[in-house]
């Protein structure tokens, strides 16, 4: 047995242990269960080590050229403020770094999905609703009318009574349009990932069996 | 007639798995492809943005994503880095989930080889950084700060491709390749909207709907959305039996089931509701 | 104190960020890109402490023969062997670890979310009702995806893709442009609140 086939049986098996779950929960699903999430928190940590904290941090800290710079103890003491959480008497610890965190996170964010998600997205709702041919002119008054209502819809500081109440259900028939869209593309994901699943257990898993067993190629 | 809607409503759900599992294996196996035409799609767009850059430019393919969405978005993958290899575009990968790093390197090893691309001349793998859109904007300042090496550890001043890139404005065009978040929206908010590059890519179908927004405010330059997405590239690069054109057929088949699914339950419902009514 | 300094370096770092990108220059703009590089780092030791705190509990699992604590050396074995495997050899393309990944964690991850395409069938069967015109409208929008996203929509009528692309393009936009701009207002007030120090409940628990 190759290293090829072998990394093809290690999968197919491990594919079958989940698929197994479609009957009832049974063994062989948990066993699978519980690898999967252990080899994968193995897989991150591995990778941050490797392709962060050794180049981003360590390789900072101390240069090949020789040489130490002290600055690059602050995160690592943040760093270490993040573990400490682990450790129930200096717990509290965790909450520097965490503000840091969260601080930088807010900071960004905050800019970022104002510029992105709602000025453009105004702006780009300030369109001609007179230019172009009558299937245009139709189309556009959906959108600016549909993102208008839709918005009116997601403001409950009035009550949806009266005009607000019927511009708010206008809202909610071109939100429900929008959720059946979701929904069908939601469709769409689940499919194409059992597709993949059937796919490498069809044409990679099945033909190494006859090779396994001796028959033909 | 009403007695066998109201069985149909009750059917055990394992049944229901059967039919899906035989609507997806069956197609599979007799390898069956339907034509799959392009129409005015943002995948359309995308192709031709990528199409209409020039050869020896740079772009950044970002594999924000990880297994668990690999039918989707690797295909996707290896037909952007066909495309963009077949036009001679220097292609500079990296990673907002660690899982794409590794994914990155066996889609650029493989199309790469087989398109006589060298790594480290042609294309190379910066791997995986934490930080999300908070990296990207250090990105916009400084790509040697945030990738002083690439995932093999190799020194960024090492490797040749990469002397004229430094930061974000470098790149003609970002690709980003995602799963979720960090993904498609950090990429248009902090290298698209901060610092003006233009940014496309690919996502998973769940997500495709919302990404919309940014197509027609032209936030990005085009969209492949889920497995169709896929298949579409494949068939605008003309790459023969790509395995999202071959998961068409079955793709097709299976939502035709739900379908049915979803139409045998509506009618089990009613049937029992005139029922109740009549009682 | 327990309070205030974490609350002190929340307001510092956020508005770090917020003043980076109205004034990109110095002395902002050295402070703004250290922060950006030192976020990576305690954001690594976040995954370090899920990976830990992962540990922890499977080994209590098994101290205490908590329910299901039979499975629990699996876990602990797996991210062991990947883990010591990674030290080892890196993570350097057709070695061990790598090896471990395409064939292992990569197939499991696949075939668990795979798993959700004959949940979603089922669930589609028994909860996706016509029973009022909203709930007609949003199936119907559904089918008309479903079948002009694959190529059988357009072999029963050539129209249904150019439907989909339409009602994707308009009717979907407007719906997600309107969940777009509310949520994005939600996260500048709660970043805002964030950054002030008035939402603390990210600290745990009250003081």
């Amino acid at each position: 047995m190759n290293w090829e086939i072998l990394g093809i049986w290690l999968g197919a098996m491990l594919t079958l242990c989940l698929y197994s779950f479609l009957y009832r929960d049974n063994p062989f699903y948990k066993f699978a269960e519980h690898l999967f999430v252990g080899m994968s928190a193995g897989y991150w940590v591995i990778y941050s080590i490797e392709n962060v904290l050794k180049p981003n941090w360590w390789q900072q800290m101390f240069p090949e050229d020789g040489g130490f710079n002290w600055i690059w103890i602050i995160p690592g003491i943040f760093a270490l403020f993040m573990l400490a959480r682990i450790i129930p008497k200096i717990a509290g610890l965790s909450r520097m770094a965490l503000g840091m965190i969260i601080g930088a996170g807010a900071g960004v964010n905050m800019v970022g999905f104002f510029q992105t998600n709602a000025m453009a997205q105004v702006k780009g709702t300030i369109i001609s609703v007179s230019s172009g041919g009558a299937w245009d002119i139709i189309s556009n008054i959906i959108l600016v009318v549909g993102v208008i209502t839709g918005l009116v819809y997601f403001f409950f500081s009035k009550a949806h009574t009266g005009i607000v109440g019927k511009t708010a259900n206008v809202g909610i028939t071109i939100l429900m349009v929008a959720f059946g869209a979701s929904f069908g593309y939601t469709i769409m994901a689940r499919i194409s990932l059992l597709i993949g699943r059937c796919q490498f257990l069809i044409f990679d898993w099945i033909p190494t069996i006859p090779r396994l067993l001796g028959i033909g190629g | 007639m009403a007695s066998i809607l109201e069985k149909l409503g009750n059917l055990d759900r394992r049944i229901i798995f059967v039919l899906i599992a035989l609507s997806v294996i069956i197609p599979v196996t007799l390898k069956l492809i339907f034509p799959n035409p392009v129409g005015a799609e943002p995948s359309r767009d995308m192709y031709e943005y990528v199409d209409a850059l020039p050869e020896g430019c740079d772009v950044l393919l970002s594999f924000d994503y990880g297994p668990s969405t690999m039918p989707e978005l690797h295909p996707m993958a290896i037909a952007l880095a066909t495309h963009l290899m077949r036009k001679d575009i220097n292609v500079v990968c990296m990673a907002l989930w660690p899982e794409g790093a590794s994914l990155a390197q066996e889609v650029m090893t493989s199309v790469g080889d087989s398109l006589g691309k060298v790594q480290y001349e042609d294309w190379c793998n910066l791997g995986y950084k934490t930080g999300g859109g908070i990296m990207i904007v250090r990105l916009g300042s400084s790509m040697n700060a945030v990738f002083p090496t690439d995932r093999d550890n190799l020194p960024w001043d090492e490797i040749p491709m990469l002397e004229y890139i430094s930061d974000l404005t470098s790149f003609d065009l970002i690709i980003t390749l995602s799963a979720g978040d960090p993904g498609v929206p950090a990429w248009v908010m902090m290298a698209g909207d901060r610092f003006g590059v233009p940014v496309g890519g690919g996502c998973t179908a769940v997500s495709a709907p919302q990404y919309y927004t940014y197509l027609q405010t032209g936030q990005m330059v085009g969209l492949l959305g889920g497995l169709k997405g896929a298949a579409d590239y494949e068939t605008l690069v003309g790459i023969e039996n790509g395995q999202a054109i071959e998961g068409m057929a079955p793709q097709s088949i299976a939502h035709l089931v739900i379908m049915s699914f979803i139409i045998i339950g509506n009618l089990a419902y009613f049937s029992q509701k005139r029922k109740g009514g009549r009682g | 104190m327990r309070l205030i300094l974490p609350l002190s370096i929340t307001f510092i770092t956020g508005m770090i960020m917020v003043l980076h990108f109205f004034v990109p220059h110095q002395p902002i703009k050295l402070l703004g890109d250290n922060l950006q590089e030192w976020y990576m780092i305690v954001a690594s030791a976040a995954i370090f402490l899920g990976a830990l705190n992962l540990m922890h509990v499977h080994f209590r699992k098994i101290k205490l023969k908590l329910k299901n604590w039979k499975y629990s050396p699996v876990t602990i074995i797996g991210f062991s062997v990947m883990f010591v495997t990674g030290l080892i050899y890196g993570v350097t393309e057709a070695r061990p670890f790598d090896f471990l990944f395409m064939n292992m964690v990569a197939p499991m991850a696949s075939t668990m979310f795979s798993l959700l395409a004959f949940f979603v069938a089922s669930a589609a069967f028994r909860a996706f009702r016509a029973s009022n015109w909203r709930a007609t409208l949003l199936l119907t929008s559904a089918f008309i995806v479903m079948l002009g996203q694959v190529p059988i929509g357009a072999m029963i009528w050539d129209k249904i893709p150019l439907a989909k692309v339409w009602l994707m393009t308009i009717p979907n936009t407007a719906g997600q442009r309107a969940v777009m701009i509310g949520a994005a207002m939600g996260v500048v007030s709660t970043s805002l609140r964030m950054i002030f120090g008035i939402e603390r409940s990210y600290l745990g628990g009250t003081d």
